[in-house]
């Protein structure tokens, strides 16, 4: 088997300001389905086609943002592999026990110089997709409730120390570069899209200021049509659409930025290019970056690198 | 429906706007070129103000820019905010700029 190590995203964990308004927002307008509500009064959710029991995490706060963000490993030798690894790299490593989140096992949590909450785990509990594993059918009634998105895909993360981050991630846990924007001195990057898989990007990366920001979280759809079909919902719901549908240049993924109703931003795509590690990253200087970022406007608005969470 | 007269204290513009359409909303409408709504839920700050008088409705909103203080002394985020009566406000956040445009103003921008 080629896919080793880290193999995809796992769950993200969010804040929200009114914990019922987001429950119906996430059920209803993104169309994930919920899997279960903990003592801790966070609930869970996943995208109808995810297999493992949650993806989404929220929960109520008094600030909205990201609490952490992980990966998936593929056993968990694995897991106690990277675990050492990282230590030996001399980052500190926390273990949460397993059950601390509903249905996953043991979780190894650190910090990237981004200000960020990484995590790594084995084991989620297989609840299905609501399919039989024999003789399936296509598709499920929930794949079209609301926007429905297929898998929570990725996240830009916002924060200082992007290339100590990117190298801890590239160098300990296997990702490769596969785009970047360089500033205007030629070698600094303003941004990073790193892969662990065939993706065009797992994760992404932006140098910013204040650390532990996120720009968003992203969703899968299947097709352009399913992501016009998302700003019908968006619209009929009235949230707050940031911009598209529309393309980027960087992955050339097609996409909708909008916001929950807490301010946190989203993203809703399809698309992109599969990427392999020998490929040669594509770099995009800074007076092309309105085109790499939105491929059609070929400028960024006012919102992209200054409204966060 | 009532409608309620908003005033921008920094530039002395007002408009007219309903008691169920968000103060940020409003001033958006006034078509002022750059204003930056953000995200709209209360989350990222940009659309911060100060309600100098009057009355209005407020949703929570982000403790990382309206502090406990702040929300006691009506500073508050103008995308979680709908008037109740006429009301007075002060741009305070990073609409500042763009509000007053090249007008001198003493911005509180923290
Ligand atoms: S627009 Fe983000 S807090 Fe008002
Ligand atoms: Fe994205």
């Amino acid at each position: 088997m080629a896919m080793t190590g880290v193999l995809r995203p796992g769950h993200a964990q969010m804040r929200v300001l009114d914990l019922e308004e987001s429950i119906k927002f996430y059920s209803d307008v993104v169309g994930l389905v919920e899997t279960g509500r903990d003592a801790q009064g966070r609930v869970y959710f996943k995208a109808w086609d995810e297999r493992d029991h949650n993806s989404f995490i929220i929960r109520q706060a008094d600030k909205p943002g990201l609490d952490f963000f992980s990966f998936k490993v593929d056993s968990h030798a694995t897991l106690l592999k990277f675990d050492a690894d990282l230590q030996a790299y001399g980052i500190k490593t926390e273990r949460i026990p397993a059950g601390e989140l509903l249905e996953t096992g043991e979780r190894v949590r650190f910090m990237i110089p981004t200000g960020h909450q990484i995590e790594l785990y084995a084991e989620k509990t297989d609840v299905g997709n609501g399919q039989p594993y024999t003789n399936p059918e296509a598709w499920i009634p929930e794949a079209e409730h609301g926007i429905a998105p297929v898998r929570m895909d990725h996240a830009l993360l916002y924060g200082p120390d992007i290339d100590g981050a990117r190298d801890i991630l590239v160098n300990v846990l296997g990702f490769y570069l596969v785009e970047r924007i360089l500033l205007e001195d030629g070698k600094t990057d303003l941004a990073v899209w790193l892969s662990c898989s065939t993706k065009a990007h797992d994760i992404a990366m932006v140098r910013h200021p204040e650390p532990g920001k996120v720009h968003h979280v992203a969703f899968l759809l299947d097709s352009w049509e399913k992501v016009l079909r998302a700003a019908d919902i968006m619209s009929m719901n009235r949230v707050k659409i940031d911009i598209g549908p529309t393309r980027h240049g960087v992955t050339r993924g097609t996409t909708i930025y909008a916001f929950d109703p807490s301010g946190n931003r989203f993203e809703t795509f399809s698309g992109g290019y599969s990427s392999y590690p020998d490929w040669h990253p594509i770099t995009w200087t800074i007076d092309d970056v309105g085109r790499g970022i939105f491929y059609h406007d070929r400028a960024l608005n006012d919102a992209f690198l200054t409204v966060v969470t | 429906m009532s409608y309620h007269s908003i005033t921008l204290e920094d530039t002395g513009e007002s408009f007219r706007s309903s008691e169920t359409r968000t103060v940020l909303d409003g001033m958006a409408a006034l078509g002022k070129k750059g204003i930056p709504v953000g995200c709209c839920g209360g989350g990222c700050g940009v659309c911060k103000i100060e309600i100098i008088s009057g009355t209005y409705r407020k949703r929570v909103m982000s403790r990382e820019h309206i502090s406990v203080e702040d929300e006691a002394n009506n500073r508050v985020l103008a995308c979680r905010v709908w008037p109740t009566s006429d009301l007075r406000l002060k741009v305070l956040g990073k609409m500042s700029k763009s509000v007053c445009n090249d007008k001198a103003v003493a911005s509180e921008v923290k």
